[in-house]
């Protein structure tokens, strides 16, 4: 099947710092990959790229073959609206009610429609096993577990066809994560979404993917289905899955 | 050689520092241009026009009103003892109307009214920046620029005019009450005299200086905020930007009107 997203030879800097140099990522239509990396590998950037939130320096994404990169006006705001994403940092809107941020996407900010999508809200909260009463709070009054859930919650209230989470049960007890994991899962395979997932957390990792890539360097040094994570024979990947100190990782950052 | 050094520093310095004033002023030029085509263009947000509309124009009424109220009783007793050099005393109702709807008024409220508004808008704009909110309201399917910079100029243009109106009014009452109360003018023919020399031109010209000032000063805060980065440290530097940019904008179109109108 074509490739619902195509990057090729993507760099970025920030001044003379090297972030991307050269990623080439493919995601077929209805897959999980997951994007595990060190920190400040440049993961979330490459998120942020792909949305036109970031300019990229050089390369190409191709969203079912058409081109990102330099898109402009509404055929940029027709290709983003096929988007939703998780930050990293949850980004709610402080100004607004928890309903309202979840059900943003689809008011496009305007009011009216009040107890419709109050009643969505509290739908889509459920899912991220949050309670009813939290869609009338603001988000300054959560904890930080409960705001990215919320942040996830906004996310696929949508739904969206590709949805990118960036670290989307980092502060979640592991029972909760498991319940994002268990969502994120049934967004790609009941409704049939294609995702891309940023995680350090690899019990997530081998829930949600079928896929694994591995960002080092500015490059994608590994990709694989899940179930070749353990036999990567990757040094920087072994290392990366059993979480130890010593290994290539640690000697590329230190040195 | 050291002479000529001591000589082109300062020289260098001043170039660069006009450099980068120009580099501001066509960065603003250009962020207004696109500030203007956005708010244009549907969508509209009326809901966020009209809480900005309340934020700018109600909640500055009493500070606005505080410091015409002050400044016309201070501008007439200065009249008041300067015209005495010249046994002109009798000027004060004419001179006061004109100086406050000419000058002080539209200035004074477009002054307190940024310091209030501009840094604001900077702060919130800029903390949404560096927590992403920015880019999050992108991803879901609103452009900021429509959403929350459109709302924020609009109003601030249209609730100056307004709130100039209420510091002119406030500002020669002012100097009414000072000079009935304590310097002996009759009340009836000050009132007279005051709208005797108050023309058409003064208050057209009041108006559109603060049309004007409104703009500009909700841009300087817009933009500082929308382009901030750096953290916490960065919310801050864009909030005073904002208030200083505001204050020279403002001081700079009063020059330029007043010169336009009055020569
Ligand atoms: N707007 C920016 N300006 C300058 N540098 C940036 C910017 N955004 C990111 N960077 C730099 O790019 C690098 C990659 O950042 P990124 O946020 O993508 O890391 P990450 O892989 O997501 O890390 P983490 O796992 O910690 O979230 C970092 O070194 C960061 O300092
Ligand atoms: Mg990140």
């Amino acid at each position: 099947m074509a490739d619902r997203i195509a990057v090729s030879g993507l760099t970025k800097a920030f001044g003379p710092k090297h972030v991307l140099e050269g990623v080439d990522l493919r995601v077929a239509p209805g897959e999980s990959l997951v994007i595990i990396g060190g920190s400040g590998s440049g993961k979330s950037v490459l998120l942020k790229i792909i949305l036109g939130l970031i300019k990229p320096d050089a390369g190409s994404i191709l969203l079912d073959g058409q081109e990102l990169v330099g898109l402009k006006g509404r055929a940029q705001e027709a290709a983003r609206a096929r988007f939703g994403m998780l930050f990293q940092g949850g980004a709610l809107f402080d100004s607004l009610p928890v309903w309202r941020n979840i059900t943003f996407a689809l008011t496009k900010g305007k009011l009216g429609e009040g107890k419709a999508m109050h009643a969505l809200a509290v739908r889509v909260l459920a899912q991220v096993g949050l309670e009813a009463r939290v869609a009338d709070l603001k988000p300054a009054e959560l904890s930080g577990g409960m705001q990215k859930r919320v942040a996830l919650a906004r996310a696929i209230a949508a739904k969206p066809e590709i949805l990118f989470f960036d670290e989307p049960t980092t502060g979640l007890d592991p029972i909760r994560a498991d319940t994002i994991n268990a969502l994120i899962r049934e967004q790609v395979t009941a409704l049939g979404a294609t995702a891309i997932t940023i995680t350090h957390d690899m019990a997530s990792a081998r829930k949600i993917a079928d896929r694994v890539a591995m960002l080092q360097d500015g490059k994608i040094i590994w990709e694989g289905p899940v179930s070749a994570l353990d036999s990567s024979g990757n040094p920087y990947v072994d290392q990366f899955v059993h979480g130890r100190a010593e290994g290539p990782v640690a000697t590329a950052i230190t040195g | 050689m050291p002479a000529v050094d001591t000589l082109l520093k300062p020289l260098i310095a001043l170039g660069a520092f006009a450099l980068g004033m120009l580099a501001v002023v066509g960065r603003l030029a250009i962020f207004a241009v696109q500030a203007i085509r956005r708010a244009a263009t549907p969508p509209w947000y009326p809901a966020r026009l009209l809480e900005q509309m309340a934020l700018i124009g109600w909640f500055s009424l009493p500070v606005v009103g505080l410091t015409a109220l002050f400044t016309g009783a201070a501008l007439a007793q200065q009249i008041y003892v300067g015209g005495q050099r010249f046994s002109a005393e009798s000027t004060v109702p004419a001179v006061t109307v004109i100086a406050i709807v000419r000058e002080l008024g539209p200035v004074l409220a477009g002054l307190m009214v940024a310091g209030r508004v501009s840094s604001a808008m900077a702060a919130e704009l800029a903390t949404m920046r560096v927590t992403e909110q920015l880019d999050a309201m992108v991803t879901l399917r609103t452009d900021p620029w429509r959403y929350l910079i459109a709302p924020r100029i609009i109003a601030s243009s249209m609730m100056l005019p307004f709130l100039v109106l209420v510091a002119n009014v406030i500002g020669v009452l002012g100097g009414y009450a000072l000079a009935t109360g304590r310097l002996g003018f009759n009340a009836a023919a000050y009132l007279s005299t005051t709208r005797r020399y108050l023309e058409t031109e003064d208050i057209v010209s009041s108006l559109v200086k603060a049309a004007v000032f409104g703009f500009v000063l909700a841009l300087a805060g817009c933009y500082h905020g929308f382009r901030s980065s750096g953290g916490a440290a960065g919310v801050g530097r864009a909030t005073t930007d904002a208030v200083v940019s505001a204050f020279v904008l403002i001081l700079l179109f009063n020059l330029i009107i007043t010169i336009l109108v009055f020569n």
